[in-house]
């Protein structure tokens, strides 16, 4: 009995509250930068993609929805030939983001994601990409990777070991 | 054998004596975090990671760290893994190993199945303080089959181990000094060892990885494996198929310890991989138009009644042989072989009955080894690098003596001063096991039978030649001699010789003979002989149509005989999954399942059934149900189950082969076995219907096997089935010897297969033979590159193989009138393959690539000829 009253009270007081209205979609809602909505796919700060096509987003996607098919470029450079992801699937829970080494998966506060069809919901990698780095400015994930894929020119690493080197 | 007992973390085990703390903690399902060793390579303490505590007794209270892998396993010891002091050592250690270690598991091909991976979360290692630069090293071009990235390595030193100390390589080295120290070859190029590609798996990090693997890639929890049985040659490897999305992507070794133990050869595992699509044949066709399906099974069901022959595949399945036998009946079913080569792989399997058939892994325990006229490495290269083990048995002996045991790898090494067991290898020509053997002896193709008489006399005590003598001895004095023949030199009389020999042993012999192919013994002990027999029926007009299953005819039999065969055949129907030269000349051509897209038996050199199962879902019908379709009465046959006890009641002799595997109808607790993975991910990216999946989940009709990630895994999994090793924490093939019961040995629920051999009856005596015709005696070529006629076109492996050639020795060149830069006749047929003149090749014979210009078993002499 004490549940139902309290239910009606708490229900009842709105009848006095101040009332508002959301104005929405004339006015669009100021998310803050973290909210998860849209995926997009970023690029390093010299402008290549930054997805290496490792699946780690795709192993930690609680359902499934995103396939990545892993590429190599000459120098030995891994890149998506197919990156995509379901949006008919997807709970933008943001594990993607968090599993992805590189920084090039982000989640962003776009979340006008609707389409008339199914199959609009589907994604490939040219719906993802985006011309700039997104939320990690400045990070370049094979500055630091340490593979012998391109020249790097950051310190990181010594240059290659002369085998003849003899010295202790 | 007595067993001992130590007390590991407070849990009492009994293990086997005579092995190291490290090994026998493994095999009980202990965890000890290890890198350098290797069940098949031994300890060398190169790592450091497998710090334990130990005490030598109860009276021991302090005890001291020790790495286990170094360690003897004695009486009453007790080891403590989880030893503060032991961890923090581990945890020093992989910190140590990691330090140059690149931060690039992400575009690692070996991430998600990586050892150094799973080691380091073992040893709790996530977080990285060294912050200098890094060590770099130039990487290297190794060919069209591994890849190589220097800057992931440990120097756990496994792959000089495996390569030079295991499978005999020359060409891979460590150089350098200090923390220099560099795996590689002395300058760019493929490695010259046709087992290389085992440094993929034996490689704990991703140094060394599958190059076409990686072109194709998907992560190994993004693959579903199937347990299935290598086809490139008799040995009959047991492999794990991967797949995803309906591609094959992957193949690795399966551990049956009787057969392949940890390692296979690069021809089965890159043979069955990248085969071109156009190379496919993938609709039905009648007299080269596509046809519909119904088209072709009704103009094959009227060709059929019209009578035929059916001719069975040495490649194909006990089930598709059967198939072809319940078709046409018993007396009208022959060998897709000449009787030569039939006749001599039931006498191999005669004699194998009447002297007991032994697996593989026998071989790498015998103390003595004569190989007469095989090129081992060239047509079962298994068995080869079995061989390569075999030598060093000696070295063990010694080093025993010396009381220093054979695990401990380096010190057994230097106390076995190198020497070798005696091995002799009587062959035409200079072999890749000569560095191995005490006698390479060069014979002619004819002489070899002769010496292996020589040898048998020699044994009963008979005057005989000094070589003869000498392996004579050393076969006699042997507590296991191995006798190791073939059909590699085609020469039936050899098996005659060893047939001699093995009875002047008395016994102790241990015959390994090889056929030529996958189920070439299964196809013997069908009862089937040779090709003869078909095109003598056609040309009696009784038969006017033939059937042939998976066999291009040229590759196995005198194109003469092939071509007598297709012209007194009205029909020829051929079934077959790829475009052959025979398949050109088929009136009606029927599509059927590749040897990885479909459920079969086939039963290797010793006589073990062992089944495969179909590597994905949505390929072509395997040929037995395609056969079946065209019988009349359609026999009732629904899964490969009812094939199988069909078989067995009309051919007793193969009744054990239902047992190679469980049947279809096996469930688990949580039913059917899966081959996925748990975590197989990406399942809902491409599915557009928003949650109803609107077609039937893909079955397995013909095995206990589910094409999803649903159902029962791991320890329960019969052996025969298993899609992975399923070792908690482990996810590379590091992970095998936990389902082992000891280094090299079985695996805990027994290695798959069943032997069939018990009881057969073969011939007295190999088939007669002598050469016909006038010209030089062929002499069939082997490359450990090459196998049948479809794993010939695999992309990567083709680049692999020695350029295909007909040989000459320089006086017959020089009598021919014939020099490298001309094109060539055979028999009066233009070849598109060119020549080379070597001395190795002996006078009046010609070399010729197998399956490539001329059969492995032409019985007459060749003309060799110049185009005009």
């Amino acid at each position: 009995m004490k549940g139902i009253f309290d239910s009606l009270w708490r229900v009842g007081r709105k009848l006095t509250a101040p009332k508002y209205t959301e104005a929405y979609p004339e006015v669009k809602p100021q998310l803050p930068a973290r909210y998860r909505a849209r995926i997009v796919l970023t690029r390093d700060p010299d402008g290549q993609e930054r997805c290496v096509a490792c699946n780690l987003c795709s192993v930690a996607c609680p359902v499934d929805c995103i396939d990545v098919v892993k590429a190599e470029t000459e120098s030995g450079r891994w890149y998506p030939e197919t990156f995509r992801i379901n949006f008919a699937r997807c709970i933008f829970c943001g594990y993607c983001e968090e599993a992805c080494p590189t920084q090039a998966i982000q989640l962003t506060p776009d979340f006008e994601t609707a389409d008339y069809t199914r199959e609009g919901l589907i994604h490939d990698k040219e719906d993802l990409l985006i011309a700039g780095q997104g939320k990690q400015a400045g990070y370049s994930y094979w500055a630091v990777a340490g593979k012998a894929a391109e020249a790097d020119e950051t310190g990181a690493r010594k240059p290659p070991v002369n085998l003849k080197d003899l010295t202790p | 054998m007595t067993r001992i007992r130590i007390e590991v973390d407070g849990k009492t085990l009994e293990v086997a004596p005579g092995q190291d703390l490290l090994s026998a903690c493994t095999h009980e399902g202990v965890q000890i975090p290890h890198f350098c060793w290797h069940d098949a390579l031994g300890s060398v303490g190169a790592c450091r990671l497998c710090a334990v505590r130990l005490h030598d007794g109860p009276e021991d209270t302090e005890g001291r760290i020790e790495m286990a892998c170094m360690t003897p396993v004695t009486e009453g010891q007790r080891v403590s893994i989880a030893d503060p002091e032991a961890a923090e050592m581990r945890a020093h250690v992989i910190e140590w190993l990691m330090r140059n270690h690149p931060h690039d598991c992400a575009v690692c091909e070996e991430g998600g199945a990586c050892h150094l991976q799973d080691m380091t979360v073992a040893s709790g290692h996530h977080k990285r303080r060294y912050d200098g630069p890094k060590r770099t090293y130039r990487n290297q071009d190794l060919g069209p089959l591994l890849t190589h990235e220097m800057n992931r390595c440990i120097a756990c030193y496994r792959c000089t181990r495996f390569y030079r100390g295991y499978a005999g390589g020359r060409d891979l080295d460590v150089m350098g000094a200090h923390d220099r120290v560099y795996f590689g070859r002395y300058q760019d190029g493929p490695l010259d060892s046709p087992f290389a590609g085992n440094l993929a798996e034996v490689c704990p990090t991703g140094v060394f990885n599958d190059k076409g693997w990686s072109r194709d890639y998907a992560r190994k929890w993004d693959m579903a494996a199937t347990p299935s049985i290598c086809t490139q040659c008799s040995v009959g490897c047991n492999i794990f198929a991967a797949e995803r999305g309906g591609r094959l992507r992957r193949l690795q070794n399966r551990y049956n310890g009787a057969v392949n133990g940890d390692f296979l050869c690069d021809r089965g595992r890159f043979g069955g991989l990248h085969l071109p699509e156009d190379s496919r044949l993938r609709a039905p066709h009648i007299a080269g138009r596509e046809v519909t399906e119904h088209d072709a099974l009704e103009a094959a069901r009227s060709a059929l009644s019209a009578g035929a022959v059916a001719i069975a595949s040495p490649r194909a399945t006990l089930e598709t042989v059967f198939a072809l036998r319940h078709l046409v009946g018993e007396a009208r079913l022959f060998a897709a072989v000449p009787q030569l080569e039939a006749g001599s792989v039931a006498r191999m399997a005669g004699l194998l009955a009447q002297h007991g058939a032994q697996p593989l892994h026998a071989l790498e325990h015998c103390d003595a080894a004569l190989v007469l006229g095989e090129d081992l490495t060239g047509t079962a290269p298994r068995a080869a690098l079995a061989l390569r083990q075999t030598a060093r048995n000696a070295a063990h002996a010694l080093a025993g003596e010396k009381g220093v045991p054979c695990w401990l790898d380096n010190a057994a090494r230097v106390a076995g001063e190198g020497r070798r067991s005696p091995i002799a290898l009587v062959t035409a020509l200079p072999d890749a096991l000569d560095d191995i053997a005490t006698w390479p002896l060069r014979r002619t193709p004819d002489e070899i039978a002769g010496f292996g008489h020589a040898i048998a006399a020699a044994l009963r005590g008979e005057d005989a030649a000094p070589e003869a003598q000498a392996v004579a001895a050393a076969l006699a004095q042997a507590k296991a001699p191995a006798l190791i023949a073939g059909f590699g030199a085609a020469r039936p009389e050899i098996l005659d010789a060893i047939d001699a020999i093995a009875c002047a042993l008395a016994g102790r012999a241990r015959l390994f003979l090889f056929p030529p192919e996958v189920n070439s013994m299964g196809l013997a002990l069908s009862g089937v002989t040779g090709l003869e027999g078909a095109v003598e029926t056609l040309e009696s007009g009784t038969a006017r149509t033939v059937i042939i299953a998976e066999a291009d005819l040229v590759e196995r039999a005198d194109p003469a005989l092939v071509e007598r065969l297709l012209r007194a055949a009205e029909t020829v129907i051929v079934l077959d999954s790829h475009n052959t030269r025979l398949s050109a000349r088929a009136t009606i051509l029927l599509p059927v399942a590749d040897w990885v897209e479909a459920a079969g038996t086939v039963v290797n050199h010793e006589g073990r059934a062992q089944r495969r199962f179909a590597a994905y879902a949505g390929a072509p019908q395997p040929a037995w149900r395609v056969i079946a379709a065209l019988a009349q009465p359609t026999p009732g046959w629904q899964n490969l189950d009812d094939v199988l006890a069909a078989m067995a009641q009309a051919l007793p002799q193969l009744a054990p082969a239902r047992e190679a595997a469980p049947d279809a109808a096996m469930r688990l607790p949580l039913g059917a076995v899966a081959r996925a993975g748990w975590r197989q991910a990406g399942r809902t990216a491409h599915d557009q219907t928003g949650g109803v999946i609107r077609h039937a989940p893909q079955t397995d009709g013909d095995s206990a096997l589910t094409f999803s990630m649903e159902g029962g895994r791991g320890g329960d999994v019969p052996p025969a089935l298993r899609t992975d090793y399923a070792v908690a924490g482990l996810h590379s093939a590091s992970a095998a010897p936990f389902v082992t019961v000891a280094n090299g040995g079985t695996l805990k629920a027994g290695d798959p297969g069943i032997n069939v051999l018990a009881g057969f009856a073969g011939p007295n005596a190999a088939p007669a033979f002598a050469l016909t015709g006038e010209g030089l005696i062929p002499l069939a070529l082997h490359d450990p590159f090459v196998g049948d006629e479809a794993g010939r076109r695999a992309e990567f492996l083709e680049q692999r193989c020695v350029e295909a050639q007909i040989v000459l020795h320089p006086d017959d060149a020089r009598h021919l009138h014939l020099n490298e830069n001309m094109a060539l006749t055979l028999d009066g047929q233009a070849v598109d393959i060119g020549l080379r003149i070597d001395p190795a090749i002996p006078p009046g014979h010609v070399g010729l690539p197998t399956g490539r210009v001329a059969p492995r078993n032409l019985g007459r002499h060749v003309q060799i000829g110049r185009q005009e």
